[in-house]
């Protein structure tokens, strides 16, 4: 790894919202590196642009293809572009700087930066069922990922269940490369008409219909849809053999070697939230996202969160934010004024605001359903502790307040994932047994390093009095 | 199990990596994750808490399910990693061991 000791902007993520704010840091002339924690760039939705083996464009799609003008811009840009590098903790240095913990194949890092702009991007939401931990069972995204980057599919039989757009486009994806789904288990809910019914109209003017229908339409023609599914259960002893199902009070078992799950995405919360920037519940969204300005900002004055970090709106919403962040941390530096960080925006802020039209219909139809949220009995809420439902439940109901308290009663959310895969689980199932909102619970109060590194790697950075607050949580100004 | 799809032939070179001793021809740029499914382990560790098998789940970095030991080093996400030629991957059982008496050590 060759660091920079110092720079202007540092960039964390190199999805589309990372590489667009890189890109315009670097063309006005700040000194800028963008961390990446990939081999290659373009983040989850570009994943493997570079390297993928899937030729065919119309398989993957216009969409996915467009990556590729963003990484040919980085290529020629003078970005100092660093892949297979983890952010492990952003703390303010001696003298107002920021100092970035950066591990990279095994030796840790510091990095002096100006501004930090994060565009750690979105995870998929936890999607707790019986059976969800065995082998055999993994996210519809995490299937996009291995079509994408690797050509691989699992074998037949395969179930995709759960809801959202992303689950008609991957079953129309395995269909276009002839390894079509064997059964689409829909759980968005019926007679959502009234909640939807008052974001019609933005929807039906905005890009997000012809694209819907037509995958829709072609999931349709490949793929056994189930609607209405209201229970899923993945079965089978040490890995997956069977998925099953429940539509009203009729129960269906069907054998499966994969099941692929998602039930959408929610904004990586991790760095932000260990940062001290302060968040919000959405209840639109069901998650918390970072306070932001239209550019970005957060309420920590020189780190800027852009993409679907800041709320999910998808990748090309997402690389107009990473320009607008990328112009605002050029204003903050001082490198440009006002007035040309406006003029520069202009094209951005209507891309934003084309992509976000329609955002709400798209939530309200597919906000999952409550069943898939709030787990029962002995369905494991934290993957790494394995923690239960009914642990967490039982905790709540002898007076456990939240998150934070959780841990101490049962190291909830402290494994190796930090939460990850448990933090938004716990909040709800807690706001329930409560009878408050999840906003008066909140999350876990997450803390540096966010991604685990080896003591020899901490105690091999150079200690001055700045990089030893690099595992300390920087205080709120 | 997983598959490669017809697409793929021919995109890039074989490397010889070993999965707890046994010798696979990964594809160069796969991630060992990816490898590892390709190779027919869908499982690539058990919990430290129940011993229960465990398997890659978000490949993209965030669940860390595909946790393995690479090269003597405990506990790697394998989905963030790429393969290289002569890479010793072994499944990782229970807790993480360290130190020169660990399994798998140097």
């Amino acid at each position: 790894m060759t660091l920079p000791q110092r720079c202007d902007v540092v960039v964390v993520g190199a999805g589309p919202a990372g590489l667009a704010a890189a890109l315009e840091c670097a063309r006005a002339g700040a000194a800028t590196v963008l961390l990446d924690e990939q081999a290659g760039p373009g983040g989850q939705i570009y994943r493997g642009i570079t390297v993928t083996p899937m030729r065919k464009r119309e398989v993957l799609g216009a969409d996915y293809w467009h990556g590729a003008t963003l990484v040919t811009a980085l290529q020629g840009s003078a970005v100092d572009y660093v892949p297979g590098a983890s952010v492990f903790a952003v703390t303010r240095a001696d003298g107002g700087a920021f100092e970035v913990g950066v591990s990279c194949d095994g030796a840790a890092a510091l990095l002096q930066a100006g501004q930090v702009i994060l565009a750690t991007g979105a995870l998929e939401r936890p999607f707790p069922v019986p059976g969800w931990t065995l082998p055999g069972v993994i996210t519809a995204g995490a299937a996009q990922i291995l079509m994408k980057s690797a050509g691989l599919v699992p074998e037949a039989p395969v179930v995709l269940a759960g809801t959202g757009p992303l689950l008609y486009l991957v079953a129309a994806q395995f269909a276009r490369v002839g390894a079509a789904i064997d059964c689409l288990l829909d759980t968005t809910p019926s007679g959502r008409l009234g909640e939807v019914l008052p974001h019609a109209a933005a929807f039906l003017t905005s890009p997000y219909v012809a694209k819907g229908l037509a995958l829709l339409r072609e999931a349709r023609a490949s793929t056994r849809i189930v609607r209405g599914v209201e229970r899923l259960e993945a079965l089978g002893t040490g890995r997956l053999a069977a998925v099953r199902y429940a539509v009203g009070s009729r129960t269906t078992e069907i054998p499966a070697r994969a099941l692929l799950l998602h039930q959408g995405v929610v904004p990586n919360i991790n760095l932000s939230n260990a940062i001290g920037c302060e968040h919000r519940w959405d209840d639109r969204g069901l998650c918390f996202t970072p306070v932001v300005d239209a550019w970005g900002a957060t309420s920590v004055a020189g780190i800027t969160v852009a993409g679907d970090g800041a709320g999910i709106a998808g990748a090309q919403a997402a690389e107009g934010r990473g320009t607008l962040a990328g112009l605002h941390a050029l204003a903050a530096l001082g490198r440009i004024g006002a007035a040309e960080r406006d003029a520069r925006a202009a094209g951005a802020t209507a891309q934003v605001a084309r992509w976000l039209r329609g955002r709400s219909f798209v939530d309200a139809l597919y906000r999952p359903a409550d069943a898939f949220r709030l787990p029962a009995g002995d369905t494991i809420v934290c993957r790494c502790e394995e923690i239960t439902a009914q642990q967490v439940i039982a905790t709540a109901k002898l007076g456990c307040p939240g998150p934070n308290q959780l841990k101490s009663f049962l190291r909830c959310g402290m494994g190796p994932c930090q939460g990850r895969l448990c933090g938004l689980t716990v909040t709800e199932l807690i706001a329930r047994e409560r009878g408050v909102p999840p906003a008066e619970v909140g999350y876990y109060r997450l803390r540096f390093p966010v991604k685990p590194i080896t003591l020899g790697e901490l105690a091999s950075l150079p200690q001055t009095s700045a990089s030893t607050q690099a595992v300390v949580r920087m205080k709120a100004h | 199990m997983y598959k490669r799809l017809p697409d793929v032939a021919g995109t890039a070179r074989a490397v010889d990596i070993t999965i707890d001793g046994q010798v696979f021809a990964a594809r160069e740029g796969d991630t060992v994750a990816a490898a590892l499914l390709a190779a027919g382990y869908d499982a690539c560790r058990t919990t430290p808490v129940t011993d229960a098998p465990r398997g890659p789940y978000c490949l993209m970095g965030v669940c860390f399910d595909c946790l393995a030991v690479i090269d003597g080093r405990p506990n790697q996400q394998t989905c963030l990693i790429p393969v290289r030629a002569g890479m010793r991957i072994e499944r990782q059982q229970g807790a993480a061991a360290f130190g020169p008496g660990a399994a798998g050590a140097p």
